[in-house]
């Protein structure tokens, strides 16, 4: 079980600034993000975009934001568990709540934030008949475990990034490998454009475009799929087809944790802390919902300085605090570093 | 200036708008405007297809580019008339714009 002050659900600009500012009041946290790397959309979706409603940034692409946030709370020492999604959570007798993942990893903590953005990031599944009857057996949305796919007769479709990446991994281990695409062109990184061209062109992977897949055929595991090339359909055998559509949010299992949802957002007392209605359960950045709610990443900021602070009090009931400002303190992390202001040099002229 | 546009949702309802053509709008950011069931998830990148509509009314609207076309070429239930809405900028030549919402 891992044990923390505050477990962030969520590892978007905000869950990670809000380590920041709980580490500013002593404050351990542990993120918990169904993606593979910290970052959330930045990170996901538009990492190459250039953000231009930072304060103080006139201009800093959202990798880059990613990077920076992740330097600023190295200090601090979070905690992750990555590229699991949190599933379950129950409050304790002695008031501290444990989330639970999909995958079973357990974190105790006496306050949740949720910072879970648009949602748990789900594969975008293309609209066939009996998509679902094969999933798992022969059709994958994610690849976790390249090895799997050693010698099979494997077919992609997709025209973005990951669809390129795969076809390039699988290709030196499948037996056959096939790329579909509803057009010619691609979109992704020049480099792996590149390298699917040669690798068509050294018939290691077979591809065909213009074309899609119109329907699926087998048994108890997908046997093979319809591709349909200009309004001709062929049958195509396949021990596996992965469709690599992108990724889409959805709210997932936060919205059944008895929280208050509005809009498909959680609604939280913005007057005060951003808490929910379950006390010790903090919504922030674009999850929450109150009047007057913009979903921009510095509102974010706002909304986890100010739940730290809320969270100070319930953990530390009765105690007093104040506020610390960073050019005065400086900045002490678990880590055992220190940054603070040079002091000045007095020095007398004669 | 303000312009009347219409708004079909996934209901089949038409809602008649106003949408202002002096404030770097686009058509997602309108529905948004009014609340209408459009995520937007991407901001308006043309990366997501969250706010694919149907263009119903024979409005001359500017070409798609290259990211448009791309992410189309991805979306699902993809038809002739299929734009997103992050990519129609509120210009005063679509008074009477009428669209309506792709299912999601």
């Amino acid at each position: 079980m891992i044990k923390t002050d505050i477990i962030i659900i969520g590892a978007g600009p905000t869950g990670l600034f809000a380590v920041f500012e709980a580490g500013l009041l002593k404050l351990k946290c542990h993120l918990i993000d169904s993606l593979a790397q910290p970052g959330g959309q930045c990170a996901e979706i538009y990492p190459k975009k250039p953000i231009y409603d930072i304060p103080s940034r006139p201009e800093i692409l959202a990798g880059d934001l990613v990077d920076q946030l992740m330097t600023q709370i190295q200090p601090f020492q979070p905690g992750f568990t990555l590229g699991e999604t949190a599933q379950d959570i129950q409050k304790q007798a002695d008031g501290s709540f444990i989330v639970t993942t999909d995958k079973g990893t357990q974190h105790k903590a006496p306050v949740v934030a949720i910072a879970g953005g648009l949602g748990t990031f789900e594969p975008r599944k293309p609209n066939l008949e009996g998509l679902q009857k094969w999933e798992d057996k022969g059709i994958d949305y994610i690849i976790r475990d390249p090895e799997k796919y050693r010698n099979q007769k494997v077919l992609i479709a997709g025209g973005g990034d990951s669809a390129l990446d795969w076809t390039i991994v699988l290709a030196e281990l499948a037996q056959e490998v096939t790329l579909i695409h509803r057009r010619n062109e691609f979109r992704g990184a020049l480099d792996s454009v590149e390298k699917v061209q040669a690798l068509k062109d050294q018939n290691k992977i077979q591809l065909i475009t213009p074309a899609e897949v119109t329907a699926l055929k087998g048994n108890t595991q997908l046997e093979a799929v319809t591709v349909d090339i200009l309004g001709v359909e062929a049958n195509h055998p396949v021990d596996h087809f992965i469709p690599l559509f992108g990724l889409t949010p959805k709210l997932g299992p936060i919205a059944h944790w008895g929280l208050e949802i509005e809009k498909n957002a959680i609604k939280v007392d913005n007057s005060l802390d951003y808490q929910t209605n379950i006390p010790g359960i903090y919504a922030i950045g674009d999850v929450n919902t109150y009047p007057g709610k913009l979903k921009l990443i510095l509102c974010g900021f706002h909304e986890a300085t100010l739940m730290c602070q809320s969270a100070y009090q319930l953990i530390n009931p009765g105690k007093r605090n104040t506020l610390k400002y960073t050019t005065v303190s400086g900045i002490t992390g678990f880590d055992g570093s220190r940054k603070e202001a040079q002091k000045s040099t007095i020095k007398t002229i004669e | 200036m303000d312009i009347k546009i219409t708004i079909v949702d996934r209901e089949g309802q038409a809602h008649k708008l106003e949408a202002p053509t002096d404030m770097a709008m686009n058509l997602m950011e309108v529905c948004k405007a009014y609340e209408l069931p459009v995520e937007g998830t991407c901001g308006g990148m043309a990366m997501c297809a969250s706010c694919q509509c149907y263009v119903l009314s024979d409005h001359q609207l500017q070409e798609r580019t290259p990211d448009e076309e791309a992410m189309l070429s991805e979306a699902f239930h993809v038809q002739e008339n299929s734009r997103l809405g992050c990519q129609i900028p509120m210009e005063e030549k679509l008074e009477g714009l009428k669209v309506e919402l792709a299912p999601e």
